[in-house]
């Protein structure tokens, strides 16, 4: 699409979708640039422990001394850096798996549908947290498991709307023709469904980000001494009781960023549906 | 009821019942809001049928809708009155208009399956208005229901109505809708389609009920349609309405005889039957042969039951039946999507493999499908140029330069201009999708196209002029076709040889000429009779003989033993029809059918 | 009848064979470990002899199936083994945090269900209106927080600022009922602010999409009352997504019980497992992890069954 376009369906878009993506615009550029944005270095110790607000330390100090405002901007990098390599992985897995199941059907959706539903049907931080207790709290452990779990929502939403797509005549008129199951798949269905699982994108990204916050709030997601705003909330939630505000800083940073994404995919599956109703 | 309900004017006419003037309604769509009823007039008086004959965007639902004072969400009332005796609806409470609504003003939408509530049983919504609206005791309301289910020929009218709505067939069920409309005693009711979805032996059932309750009845009607034949054959005076604009108005007798706009003038043209002329020297050799089919679903029972058609080459062959007769499983066994269980189909002399993973690049090009909705035959994500464009390279092998040309040649040959190509199916009206998908087919340079129920979604003037594409494009390409189709009419119009299915087996095939002419099946007598005539008093002709009173109001059922056409038959031998298989004849006519009778006891 | 039943069971029976593919999972998921889980847990100490008494001790030295057994029966006559860290009996340590953890959940479901399902309603009847258009913006916002930011949030107000409810829940069972509902207010809310507004947009699109359909319409037409409508012909079709969405919103509940556990220090069993995942105290993962997941299947399982003993279609057929 031409630039001139997507400004222009940029300016046709509600308020809340506009705030939301200038608020992911802001996050992007803060995510890519932290080095050079923020004022000290990711782990440098500085100072005492929970120094105020102040000219040097513009947010103050965490639980080790280290600069509040640089491990946000790190925690950017961090935080939505793996959500987002969540998220690519479960998508790419679940829609060529899901398209699949719908176009060829018979035994392959079959099995595919049934390992899907027992996932399911176990909810996901119960999951993980078996998984981390057994394998402890490694990366890759943590970002295949989430990335495989999550995979089977964005499955279940692609066989759904792929099915929906595979039973009109137009994917007929492709068999009959002869086509293979490659050019059914990439030329006659995922066009027609890249709105929905565009959305389903968004959601998928919020729900991963809420979740490796969540773990990491329970000290079992990102380690230290990374900087990651989930384990940012829980090093410093003794704060709280001083009624200072620091530690919620990070958790606004988390629920803003969701917020505003949110917003984006509201639009977008309105705009999509017409007038159906999609909550 | 008030007391001014019944007053008369000083000159002593009676004053309409319902009266709307200017009426002006808009609608929202993504454009914002816009004009769909643009000040329409009409009156009605009491006991008077008044039909709304328009296509699709004619606004004739929504005007239907607005004399109960109604607008779907959506909508919205602009200008102008809609008086029903003599209390303005437009500006009357909510309220008001709903102690009208079910009491005085009765609604019969077009599927009455949707319409009745799944969680409910039939008699308890028969009551529910009545009782609600405190016009009937529960006792009273539920007799008057077995009452009206009786007079109107409802099957076991005692206990019919303590079953709920996906217990009982289609069609008695949109008359159990006309039965619960009559429920409170109205004095106008709105037939919205009340019989569009339905068969042609169905939709002659749902009628007689109509007729019943409006002419014994005396209740005024507006009866909504797209279906000149049918409402001819209830109202008194019909609209003629086109993009909510009022085309014509006039009694029935003159509107059928004498119409005075183009417009209404091409709508009965279009539904008249025009007979084609038989192919001009049919090659000899057959293109198609099926030889003995059988077919079935998974484990479910054979939809089709020893199937054999020939198709000869350069003509056109229709296969005729109601839903469910298996026709369209035909057109699946054919393309290969549906292997039979027996049997084996024959292209130009050569043993088709049964599955289509099976046949190859040419047996596929040679046999090309055109479907029934063009909205759902065509990729909405692809421009023409791409969906015309791909059989051109994948079966012949163009690109570049010579694949434009010939996209440009076949937009020619559909009679659309070449500013198409970069369309997307969205930016085209049904009847140029409906060419698409035509020129798609012709872009495989097939000797024979399955046509399956190409015409029967298109409004009906842009149907007859695919038909007439069809025909051009026949003769021209020398093509051959196997037409699907649930229409007499159009069969009538473009076959030179007919196959009429019952319940999955050949009731009967030959010429066209020798099918549609005595001496007839009895299931062929039954199916043409069923077709509205564009003539007062069809209906009451029908009804009265004796195929109508035995056939309509049942079921088809696909049985293993004897003719599945027994329960319906009026020429029914009892025993026999009911156990043994009908045997194959040919008549002197030249055309075969499976029947216990001669073709000469069937010729009276 | 008898055809209901049998999909009844049918679906029972799914939900039987998916616990025990968990139970399963559960159990073998620790052979999926490269190498050994005692040598893994122990680290650093791990001599042969500790790691030799160690797996005696998680039973690891049993072939797998009779392990698997002698978990499962265990499981099922409430004998859960032995917790690694404390040496305590694991159906001990359970039960009085499960009865906590059901406590908590119970009291946010007893106001953010009908609150969810009132104010859902709502917002489909006054579609468009600007309650539903702020109701949108509302849930879409707090959909959108973590469970921890509200719950420091209304830990800094009411606890640390007006010093109205206490910041950390610690409950007992000699505590009255009242006072117990009062620690627990705050977590409570937590659970039932983020759960509220996923099950009003889920029941606001359900509601809209049961009064589009043609049978609403018909009874408009038919000049029925709108209570009426609403009571007679939306109801009755309403209950199986209104159940389904129940369902959905408590098995979420279950889970999101985990965190804000461990914000207000609640003693439940949300904490007790995530305690043990940082001990890797896997025997008491495990049973925590089985009672989650039970508790998360029988919830669907139930939705699926209410709706299917109230479809009309499968309670008459034809």
């Amino acid at each position: 699409m031409p630039m001139s376009n997507l400004f222009k369906e940029f300016l046709s878009a509600p308020l809340t979708a506009k705030f939301g993506m200038l608020v992911i615009f802001g996050y992007a550029v803060i995510s890519i640039f932290a080095p050079l944005i923020a004022p000290y270095g990711e782990t440098e110790i500085l100072g005492g422990a929970y120094e105020l607000w102040g000219d040097k330390y513009l947010l103050g100090t965490d639980n080790l001394g280290r600069d509040m405002l640089s491990r946000l901007i790190y925690g950017a990098r961090n935080t939505i850096g793996i959500a987002l390599l969540i998220t690519v992985l479960a998508f790419l897995l679940g829609s060529i798996t899901g398209m699949i199941a719908a176009t060829v059907g018979g035994w392959t959706d079959q099995i595919l549908g049934r390992i899907v539903d027992v996932l399911m049907s176990i909810p996901s931080l119960i999951f993980a947290l078996l998984v981390l207790s057994i394998f402890g709290t490694a990366m890759p452990y943590l970002i295949s498991v989430i990335a495989i779990l999550d995979s089977t929502r964005v499955f279940r939403l692609a066989r759904a709307t792929a099915m929906n797509v595979a039973v009109m005549d137009f994917v007929e008129v492709a068999r009959l023709r002869g086509e293979r199951l490659g050019w059914i798949t990439v030329k006659e269905i995922l066009p027609n469904i890249t709105a929905p699982l565009l959305a389903e994108f968004g959601l998928r990204f919020c729900f991963v980000f809420l979740f490796i916050s969540a773990l990491s709030f329970l000290g079992l997601g990102i380690q230290p001494p990374t900087a990651d705003w989930g384990s940012m909330v829980r090093d410093n939630s003794t704060l709280i009781t001083y009624d200072d505000i620091t530690p919620l800083l990070p958790a606004g940073a988390i629920a803003l960023l969701t917020v505003a994404v949110n917003f984006v995919v509201d639009w977008m599956l309105h705009k999509s549906s017409g007038l159906k109703d999609v909550s | 009821m008030s007391a001014e309900t019944h007053s008369n004017t000083e000159s002593g006419t009676i004053t309409p019942l319902l009266e709307v003037k200017g009426l002006r309604i808009e609608g929202l769509s993504e454009k914002g809001w816009h004009e769909i009823v643009c000040g329409v007039d009409l009156q009605l008086k009491r006991g008077e049928v008044l039909g709304l004959i328009g296509e699709s965007g004619a606004g004739k639902s929504t005007i239907g809708l607005a004399s109960m004072g109604y607008t779907r969400d959506g909508c919205r009332i602009t200008d102008g009155d809609i008086i029903f005796d003599g209390l303005e609806l437009r500006t009357a409470s909510e309220e008001k208009k709903r102690r009208l609504r079910g009491t005085r003003i009765a609604y019969v939408a077009q599927s009455a399956a949707a319409a009745f509530n799944p969680a409910h049983r039939l008699l308890d919504q028969f009551s529910e208005a009545p009782v609600d609206h405190g016009v009937l005791s529960r006792r009273e309301a539920e007799k008057k229901g077995r009452d009206l289910y009786r007079s109107l020929d409802l099957p076991d009218p005692e206990n019919i109505g303590e079953r709920w709505p996906h217990q009982v067939s289609g069609g008695q069920l949109q008359r159990m809708m006309v039965a619960m409309a009559m429920a409170c005693g109205p004095d106008l009711l709105v037939f919205d389609e009340p019989t569009t979805a339905l068969d042609v032996t169905t939709q002659i059932e749902v009628l007689k009920t109509i007729k019943e309750v409006v002419t014994a009845r005396q209740v005024a009607a507006i009866y909504i349609t797209h279906d000149l034949a049918v409402v001819a054959q209830l109202a008194d005076h019909l609209m003629v309405l086109r993009y909510g604009d009022l085309i014509e108005m006039n009694t029935t007798g003159q509107m059928l005889t004498a119409p005075q706009q183009d417009y209404t003038r091409a709508l009965l043209d279009a539904r008249t039957r025009h007979e084609k002329p038989p192919s001009e020297a049919a090659e000899s050799g057959a293109l198609l042969t099926i030889n003995s089919v059988t077919a079935g679903y998974r484990n479910g029972p054979d939809i089709l039951q020893d199937v054999s058609v020939s198709v000869t080459r350069g003509q056109t062959v229709a296969v005729v039946g109601e839903s469910g007769s298996g026709k369209s499983t035909l057109a699946r066994v054919i393309t290969g999507l549906l292997p039979p269980r027996s049997g084996s189909i024959e292209f130009a002399g050569e043993r088709l493999p049964p599955e289509l993973a099976q046949r190859n690049k040419r047996q596929l090009r040679e046999a090309q499908m055109i479907y029934q909705m063009p909205d759902v035959a065509l990729n909405p994500r692809q421009r023409v140029r791409d969906i015309i464009g791909r059989p051109l390279s994948f079966y012949l092998g163009l690109s570049g330069k010579e694949r434009e040309r010939r996209i440009i040649e076949l937009l020619e040959q559909i009679e659309l201009s070449d500013r198409y190509i970069d369309r997307f199916p969205g930016e085209l009206s049904g009847g140029e999708k409906q060419r698409i998908c035509i020129a798609r087919a012709l872009a495989a340079e097939p000797d024979l196209i399955i046509c399956d129920e190409v015409t029967s979604a298109l409004d009906t003037i842009v149907a007859q002029a695919i038909l007439n594409l069809l025909q051009r494009l026949q003769s021209e390409l020398r093509l051959t076709y196997l037409f699907i189709s649930h229409d007499l009419d159009t069969v009538a119009s473009i076959a030179d040889k007919v196959v009429v299915f019952y319940a999955g087996r050949i009731a009967e095939q030959g010429p066209k000429s020798a099918v549609f002419e005595p001496p007839f099946h009895p299931y062929t007598r039954l199916l043409l009779s069923s077709v509205p005539e564009m003539r007062q008093n069809w209906l009451e002709e029908t009804l009265s003989t004796r195929e109508a009173q035995a056939g309509i109001a049942r079921e088809v059922k696909i049985t293993e033993r004897g003719c599945p056409f027994n329960e319906r038959c009026p020429a029914v031998i009892p025993d026999i029809c009911v156990s043994e298989r009908p045997p194959v004849q040919t008549a002197a006519s030249g055309h075969t059918f499976a029947c216990q009778h001669s073709p000469k006891e069937l010729a009276s | 009848m008898i055809h209901i039943l049998k999909i009844v069971a049918q679906r029972i029976a799914l939900g039987l064979l998916t616990l025990l593919v968990i139970s399963l999972f559960i159990t073998f998921g620790v052979e999926l470990l490269p190498g050994d889980l005692a040598e893994s847990i122990l680290g650093q100490s791990a001599t042969p002899e500790t790691v030799r008494v160690f797996r005696a001790e998680l039973g690891l030295d049993k072939p797998a199936h009779l392990r698997y057994l002698d978990w499962l029966a265990g499981m099922a006559t409430g004998d859960m083994g032995v917790s690694l860290a404390n040496k305590r009996e694991i159906s001990e340590l359970v039960g009085i945090r499960l009865a906590n953890t059901l406590f908590l959940g119970g009291f946010a479901a007893a106001i953010a269900v009908p609150l969810a399902l009132l104010l859902g309603i709502l917002a489909a009847l006054y579609r468009n209106s600007f309650y539903d258009r702020a109701v949108n913006v509302f849930t879409l916002t707090s959909i959108s927080f973590p469970e921890f930011f509200v719950a420091y949030i209304l830990i800094l107000f009411f606890a640390i600022k007006f010093g109205w409810f206490p910041g950390i829940s610690n409950v007992s069972t000699e505590l009255a009922l009242g006072d117990k509902l009062y620690r627990t207010l705050l977590p409570a809310a937590t659970l039932t602010l983020v759960v509220v507004a996923h099950m009003m947009r889920m029941t606001r699109a359900a509601i809209i999409n049961l009064l589009a359909s043609p049978y609403i319409e018909m009874a408009r037409l038919k000049g029925i009352r709108p209570t009426r409508i609403i009571l007679r012909h939306a109801l009755p079709n309403a209950l199986a997504p209104i159940v389904n969405v129940i369902a959905l919103n408590l098995a979420y509940l279950v889970v999101g019980v985990v965190i804000v556990e461990v914000v207000f220090v609640y003693p439940g069993l949300g904490q007790l497992l995530v305690d043990s995942v940082s001990k890797r105290d896997v025997p008491v993962v495990q049973a925590c992890s089985m009672i989650f997941a039970s508790v998360y299947i029988l919830l669907n399982l139930s939705a699926d069954v209410i709706s299917i003993i109230t479809n009309p279609r499968l309670l008459h057929p034809r």
